[in-house]
């Protein structure tokens, strides 16, 4: 019997556009139906679960507010020299450990133990070392992603086919020119993605280093809204925190596209 | 032993003239963790400059590992392979390989592709656009000088390939079942365009099939592998000038060779 190839259940198959954002507002009215239904039928408390329209209210209040930016300011700030850290040391070590055995001997086993170390773990010796200024969340971050990403971008190197290395060698490549010119463009679209992985790992870390060691940014203005019971706020604070990691993996995805053009599902 | 069938080679053996690439008894095992497997047992060939041989063989009997060996791509378990008098100890840009497998670099152009080879060697960029054109019209993929390799079909990315190969002037050029992926008609064009590039360069080609018409066609001589492990059984020499049309294959002689060799690769 033949099985017809229409429908919009086949696997793997594109579907139009617009099954798909249907089906993404779906999810999303889904989970706002839900919550409505807690919050003003009084299933909840309101003092636990605010209602859309009183988030909604208190998103718009609060992005008016200069204090709000200035938190968003600094967590970007720590964010992004974290993650610029651990990606300037991070990167050239996993480029080793996937590209000579010996370098992986030398880094992967160490960075596969302390990746299993939580680095949440980390956070009182970081205060006992650094106090609770900058370099404290810095560290946090830089802790939380760095391992992983020596371990995932030795693992974008190890992908790169035998094959194509073989090809350049008989094409007249020298071992470093093999690296320079095979292995390092070979990797940059899953690189691309490792990097934008690990940045979504940065938010929740910042968020923890914020909750526990800091007197500003998004995370503390969480942990503010707790102690006065303003869940409005907590909420508001999620959300943007949500939207920033959004735009910043949206950011990530359209300069894949856009400068790997050849990769698959380029454009 | 293997057994020799002696036609009159269109090459004419001098005593005095080195063979251009000489194999002796080469053997190699792979280990595996628990096991050893002999993939090539005991090979001997020599080649002369400028001849054109090929090897048929069942799959799995090891044509590969062997041509991998002459490209210095693997190290012989025993004996040796010398090239110009001198043994191979790595791949060189003077072995080029077209693989069985699709080796384009996704990341580079087909015009870029093929120059990659050329630019490893700074020849100026003038002179590597001219050959790089010469490559493109040969190859009949002008058109297409500007696309990344996803958008080729397999056989238009295995045309690129051996432009790659070609572009780069080899003395020796090894090809790995190269046109397995081709229809008849391209293939047929293919084979043509590979005896011009042979007559008028003075490459010494070793070419890997399946198909044995094509085998004898483009060859002077014909080596037939066995598995298990892999070894040669038998040479023949291909008794027409190297100046040859498709009309050959309706000869007498060459259907007769070519009933005896599938004769011996049924058993
Ligand atoms: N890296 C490897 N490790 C272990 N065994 C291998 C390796 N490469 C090849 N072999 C084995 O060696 C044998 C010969 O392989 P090879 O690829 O040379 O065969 P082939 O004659 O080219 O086959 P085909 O015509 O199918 O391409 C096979 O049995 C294969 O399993
Ligand atoms: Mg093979």
């Amino acid at each position: 019997m033949d099985r017809p190839m229409g429908g919009i259940l086949q696997i793997r198959k594109e579907v139009d556009r617009s099954w798909y954002i249907s089906g993404a507002l779906f999810s999303f009215f889904a989970i706002l139906f839900i919550w409505g239904l807690l919050s003003y039928g009084e299933v909840v408390s309101h003092v636990f679960l605010p209602t859309p329209a009183v988030v909604i209210r208190e998103f718009f209040k609060q992005i008016m507010d200069p204090i709000l930016w200035s938190n968003i300011g600094i967590s970007v700030y720590r964010i992004t020299m974290g993650f610029l850290l651990a990606a300037a040391i991070g990167i050239p070590l996993g480029i080793l450990a996937g590209t000579f055995k010996l370098a992986e001997a030398v880094i992967q086993p160490l960075t596969e133990f302390v990746r299993y170390m939580p680095a949440t773990a980390f956070i009182p010796l970081i205060m006992v070392w650094t106090g609770i200024g900058e370099l404290a969340k810095i560290m946090v971050i830089f802790i939380g992603t760095f391992f992983q990403m020596v371990l995932m971008v030795a693992d974008d190197i190890r992908t790169v086919p035998q094959d194509l290395l073989s090809a350049s060698y008989t094409l007249g490549a020298t071992r470093s020119q093999v690296i320079t010119r095979v292995l390092l463009p070979a990797i940059m679209p899953n690189l691309m993605d490792t990097l934008r992985m690990m940045i979504g790992w940065a938010w929740t870390y910042l968020v923890v280093a914020e909750l526990v060691a800091s007197n500003n940014g998004l995370g503390y203005m969480i942990l503010k809204a707790q102690r006065f019971l303003k869940t409005d706020v907590i909420f508001v604070g999620i959300l943007v925190i949500g939207i920033l990691g959004l735009v910043t993996d949206r950011l990530f995805y359209a300069a894949n596209r856009r400068f790997f053009p050849w990769a698959e599902g380029g454009s | 032993m293997a057994l020799v069938l002696s036609y009159d080679s269109p090459v004419k053996r001098n005593a005095y003239v080195p063979p251009k690439i000489i194999i002796r008894e080469v053997s190699k095992v792979y280990k595996t963790k628990d096991k050893e497997f002999m993939a090539v047992e005991g090979v001997s060939m020599e080649i002369m400059e400028n001849e054109f041989v090929s090897v048929v063989g069942p799959s799995g009997c090891g044509k590969s590992t062997l041509l991998r060996m002459i490209a210095g791509l693997e190290e012989t378990t025993e004996g040796k392979i010398w090239v110009d008098g001198k043994e191979v100890r790595g791949p060189s840009a003077e072995r080029g390989m077209v693989f069985q497998s699709y080796t384009l670099f996704p990341w580079l152009t087909v015009a870029d592709n093929i120059a990659f080879g050329l630019k490893l060697k700074g020849i100026p960029a003038a002179k590597i656009k001219e050959i790089v054109d010469k490559y493109l019209q040969l190859i009949d993929l002008a058109n297409f000088a500007y696309s990344y390799p996803r958008e080729l079909s397999g056989g238009m990315k295995q045309r690129v390939a051996i432009a790659r190969a070609l572009a780069n002037s080899p003395s020796v050029l090894l090809m790995d079942e190269p046109f397995g992926a081709l229809d008849m008609q391209t293939k047929a064009s293919m084979q043509e365009m590979l005896l011009d590039i042979w007559r008028k360069e003075r490459t010494t080609i070793i070419f890997i099939t399946h198909d044995i018409e094509e085998a004898i066609f483009l060859a002077q001589r014909v080596y037939v592998m066995k598995g298990r492990p892999g070894s040669i059984q038998a040479i023949f020499e291909v008794p027409f000038p190297a100046q040859r049309s498709g009309d050959v294959k309706d000869v007498e002689s060459f259907i007769l060779l070519k009933k005896k060799i599938t004769a011996m690769l049924k058993n």
